[in-house]
């Protein structure tokens, strides 16, 4: 039991710390490069070999160790050096609650492919989300810099903002759902519903049965399609990065809350930021694309197709690893979706980001929510 | 021991450290906020510890999330140093005294009063701490209570934009 849980932490900590944030520096620079027509990372070798510069991330781990690690004078010494792991660690904890993997029976062992699976995973996730200020907070307040000093008070603003319409833009989702567990949402997800099944309910007429064949996943990003474009947005700005870097501005305040920084506490600050690019596409694939679920195809389905050729117990381990992969899949759709993204928008105004949030996503995310019950309730009534 | 009481005394102890740096940090606003923090973080996982698993997230959310997060961008905004505050003064130390001396004074007293033995502890009814289970009683039995606290809420934000917005103009 404890084994189970050590090995399955082990392996989505080695799989989102150990390889997409060093993947990603690379994908970031060389995606940028591709999309400012330039070459990119390619000078890191050893013995000429470049590998199209992916040992780019190993230089830069040997460059950010080696470096000193300053703290600068009339700085708040203990909290200057907690401030980037406090940043860290809310964003490696958060992938504790994200299935990466449905239940499998092995006998008369059950293997469920998440860290923890609580009832309330979902409040535990905005719960880690909301600590994620700390550390930029306590960066810049003890830098002693007026830069650091003002990236940190944007941060701050920023954060609060979003947080609130981030959670009520996802109320449309458990309502879906009815339920906070993200195991059981996967599980939800893994079916399909009829597209023009809507006229049947409200007994419109009744449909030809060819017509049943028009199907869509159970996505979460098919049943709450606003829900899915603001759960993006404000989840873009909870992670601070363009078009949402107000408390970066490189261009404004030099590098926002850790100008003052230096070396591998640098690092983990730009570490946390990747990080946290994998948390969030975890996450928006949990929730809106299906998660673990193969479109078309459930777990009977994929299982009762190969059990005959392969027997009950390897069909089960083809089936699994069918759906990690499926998983990683959308995850790393995901992140390039937010790399795009974040090469393609300039940066806002602080004011517009306020706007955003406060005048658009907060009315239109309760709209949401109330629409969301209205539909609920004639289905239930009909 | 069990794991659940070893957590125990792990929490109580860094909440009630937390809490008394929190007062020994005068001088330091920031590091008095931070322990704040830690105290509220610290509560929340002896709420877990009872079950009340809504109660700690919430806990976390909007005490350590959110109202400490606005603490702190006040006391940035500010700026405060600890040479903003003035020279020491004298009778400072004599409070500090009596304060710690009347604190202990009521702790002693309730010892006394205080049965000895916990009670009895009762049976968990099915779901008990969930959000469905205080969704379904804040929404049925305290719906009154609930939609009154709303209208008070939205009656300080209203007031908040009115003061605000006269300073602006």
């Amino acid at each position: 039991m404890l084994l189970e849980v050590v090995l399955k932490t082990l392996f989505i900590l080695m799989i989102v710390v150990g390889v997409f944030a060093p993947i990603m520096t690379w994908v970031e620079r060389k995606q940028s490069a591709m999309m400012q027509d330039r070459i990119g990372a390619n000078r890191a070798d050893v013995a000429g070999i470049t590998l199209l510069g992916l040992l780019h991330p190993a230089a830069d781990v040997i460059k950010l160790l080696t470096k000193e690690d300053v703290v600068p004078r009339g700085a708040n010494r203990v909290m200057h050096l907690m401030a980037p792991v406090i940043a860290a660690v809310p964003a490696i904890v958060a992938f504790a609650v994200i299935p990466y993997g449905g239940v499998y029976q092995f006998g008369d062992h059950t293997l469920s492919l998440v860290v923890a699976d609580i009832d309330w995973g979902l409040l535990y996730l905005f719960a880690t989300g909301s600590l994620a200020t700390y550390g930029a907070v306590m960066a810049g307040w003890s830098s002693n810099n007026n830069w650091s000093l003002l990236g940190g008070v944007r941060n701050t603003a920023q954060m609060i903002s979003y947080e609130v319409t981030m959670g009520l833009s996802v109320v449309g989702i458990f309502m879906v759902f009815g339920t906070l567990k993200l195991t059981d949402m996967a599980l939800a997800q893994d079916q399909t519903f009829r597209l023009l099944g809507f006229i049947e309910v409200f007994g419109l007429g009744m449909l030809p049965p060819w017509l049943d064949w028009i199907r869509l996943p159970n996505w979460g990003i098919f049943l709450q399609p606003l829900g899915f474009l603001m759960f993006l947005t404000c989840i873009m700005a909870e992670n601070k990065r363009p078009p949402f870097d107000l408390p970066e501005a490189d261009s404004e305040l030099v590098a926002g809350y850790f100008t003052e920084y230096s070396g591998m506490r640098f690092g983990l600050f730009y570490m946390s930021e990747f990080i946290e690019v994998a948390v969030i596409s975890g996450l928006l694939t949990a929730l809106f694309l299906g998660g673990w679920a193969v479109p078309y195809l459930s777990q009977d389905t994929i299982i009762g197709a190969i059990a005959p050729i392969f027997g009950d117990g390897l069909a089960t381990i083809v089936c699994m690893v069918l759906h990690v992969v499926t998983f990683l899949v959308k995850v790393i759709v995901m992140v390039w979706f937010q790399m795009l993204i974040r090469w393609s928008l300039p940066r806002f105004r602080y004011d517009q980001v306020m706007d955003l949030c406060w005048k658009i996503l907060l009315p239109l995310s309760l709209a949401n929510v109330f629409a969301t019950a209205l539909v609920m309730l004639a289905v239930g009534a009909a | 021991m069990t794991v659940e009481s070893v957590l125990f005394y792990a929490f109580a102890g860094l909440s009630l450290l937390s809490a008394l740096a929190m007062v020994g940090f005068v001088r330091n606003v920031v590091a008095g906020a931070m322990s704040l923090v830690v105290t509220m973080i610290s509560l929340a996982g002896i709420y877990v510890l009872l079950e009340a698993h809504l109660v700690a997230v919430i806990q976390i959310m909007v005490y350590a999330g959110a109202i400490l997060v606005l603490f702190l961008f006040v006391i940035m905004l500010l700026n405060l140093r600890s040479d903003d505050f003035g020279p020491v003064r004298p009778w400072q130390g004599v409070l500090k005294v009596v304060g710690a001396a009347v604190a202990l004074g009521i702790f002693v007293v309730l010892l006394g009063v205080l049965p000895d033995t916990l009670p009895e502890v009762a049976e968990l009814p099915e779901g008990f701490g969930g959000f469905r289970v205080i969704g379904v009683s804040l929404f049925t039995d305290y719906v009154v209570p609930v939609e009154v606290a709303g209208f008070l809420l939205l009656a300080a934000i209203v007031g908040a934009v009115i003061l605000a917005k006269r300073s602006i103009d």
